[in-house]
């Protein structure tokens, strides 16, 4: 498994064909406390840079968009009565979809770790 | 171009304690610590929290009273020494120039502390209206703080007695670590509370003294948002305007009794004909379920009908919730009354909800 970063503080894991999604640890913190979150219906088509969530925290709303093109296969339920997951485990239990990717190669336009810890160092 | 921050006395200090630094009205001012907005907002509920609001315009006004009160809404007579009173400074439409404290804390006239925003519109204008009449000063060179929640009279039985002796919107001239300072029991978090003018010079000293006693965090502007909020107070320029009277914001109770009397004060025929016909819009308090609802989004009835909007709204971290402000239609002032909040778009079900969404915890005596 592979995990890609965005500018724009999304984490992307790939198993096979499937991707999951969700907000960098540095989101997570930058935003504070997460106080709900909005997620799209399963099946919704994206287009990379769609907005397909968005991440309420006490004070503001911040949009989440998709780091590739694909199909949303599943979103996770837990968030709606638990959105303190993702602060308290962004890249595991806070994760946010999971997307059927329609084209792999977007996947290396993305960061790798290293530089995604040199984006926002 | 970059606009160049105004920096309160403690900004060294909130730099220090690690605060988020964001413009505000101006100033480069913390808009949380390391603790966070949620942490913030429960440790004042429960214990007692320290605000910077340096920003804010304090000033003295000597002279012909009649004149100050000319534009103002409250009655001047009524506030005696060491009193203190919530007011409004009225547009000739009954619209809100803005909301301000006034108070005798000494025989030295009037102490008046108005919102940052608009402090020079403020006191341009009331230099202008009572030129000739009366003295307004200007006191930059002064810091203000406010030690807000139920453990502040614990902070300031050890640290100022005497100020412990006041009851809710009293004030006086007090010696706070040996330094002169006015103080009032008051605040903008629904909590007991006191807010502090401290010579400049002092305030770090001062700042750090209350920040050292084991009740007390430093609380920034984003939780000091959710606290007013949560005690369904309004935040000038959002829940109050130079478009909404005092009748649309529900604060009639801050026009005097006397005054509503005479019809005197700026507006006051507007404000008149607002309160017998009863049709205009009111600001009322909002619950919701799940998404919190921001400032801008509509309200709409259950047949889809816009009706009203957010003007202010968050998550309430006391109430555990989403809360918001808002105006809407005189058929939905109820408190119980359904509605929708378009989230995104979205409908989202809200209920009216009396205000404060939180019970004040004043210290009346």
């Amino acid at each position: 498994m592979t995990t890609r970063y965005t500018e724009d503080h999304e984490w992307i894991t790939v198993d096979g064909d499937i991707a999951t999604v969700g907000i960098t640890a540095f989101a997570a913190g930058q935003l504070g406390d997460v106080v709900f979150v909005e997620l799209p219906e399963v099946g919704r088509s994206l287009t990379k840079g769609d907005e397909f969530a968005v991440v309420e925290s006490v004070k503001a709303a911040s949009e989440v968009y998709a780091p590739v093109d694909g199909e949303i296969t599943a979103i996770n339920d837990a968030l709606e009565g638990e959105p303190a997951k993702v602060n308290e485990d962004p890249s595991g239990d806070g994760w946010f979809v999971k997307i059927k990717l329609a084209d792999a190669s977007q996947l290396d336009g993305l960061m790798d770790e290293a530089a995604y810890n040199a984006h926002i160092a | 171009m970059t606009e160049i921050l105004h920096k309160t006395p403690l900004h060294a200090l909130h730099v220090e304690l690690g605060g988020k630094m964001v413009p505000f009205a101006g100033y480069d001012m913390p808009v949380q610590y390391p603790l966070g907005i949620m942490g913030e907002h429960r440790h004042c509920r429960e214990q007692a929290g320290l605000f910077d609001v340096s920003h804010m315009g304090q000033a003295r006004y000597v002279g012909d009273e009649a004149a100050l009160e000319a534009l103002l809404t409250c009655d001047l007579s009524e506030i005696g020494a060491g009193e203190q009173k919530y007011t409004l400074l009225p547009n000739e439409r009954g619209g809100i120039r803005d909301d301000l404290m006034v108070s005798r804390p000494d025989g030295n006239g009037i102490y008046l502390v108005v919102n940052a925003a608009t402090k020079d519109a403020d006191f341009a204008h009331i230099e202008a209206a009572t030129a000739g009449k009366g003295t307004l000063t200007r006191i930059p060179e002064r810091a203000l703080l406010a030690l807000q929640g139920p453990a502040a009279r614990d902070v300031m039985t050890r640290l100022c007695p005497d100020a412990c002796k006041m009851v809710f919107m009293q004030c006086g001239v007090f010696t706070l670590d040996g330094t002169e300072v006015l103080i009032s029991r008051s605040g903008y978090t629904g909590e007991d509370g006191f807010e502090i003018s401290i010579p400049e010079a002092e305030a770090e000293r001062i700042a750090r003294l209350l920040l050292a006693q084991d009740e007390v965090e430093a609380i920034g502007l984003g939780a000091r948002d959710s606290l007013r909020l949560e005690a369904g107070l309004c935040l000038y320029g959002h829940d109050m305007d130079e478009n909404r009277t005092a009748v649309e914001a529900s604060l009639i109770w801050a026009l005097g009794k006397t005054r509503r009397e005479r019809g005197d004060f700026p507006g006051a025929d507007v404000v008149a004909r607002q309160i017998e016909e009863k049709t205009c819009q009111k600001r009322v308090g909002l619950t919701l379920a799940g998404a919190p609802a921001r400032e801008g989004a509509e309200i709409a009835d259950k047949s889809g009908k816009v009706i009203g909007v957010v003007t202010s709204g968050g998550f309430g971290p006391t109430v555990n919730g989403p809360v918001a402000m808002g105006y809407v239609d005189r058929d939905f002032f109820q408190p119980g009354t359904e509605v929708d909040i378009l989230v995104r778009g979205k409908p989202r079900a809200a209920t009216i909800t009396k205000l404060p969404f939180v019970p004040a915890n004043f210290y009346r005596g």
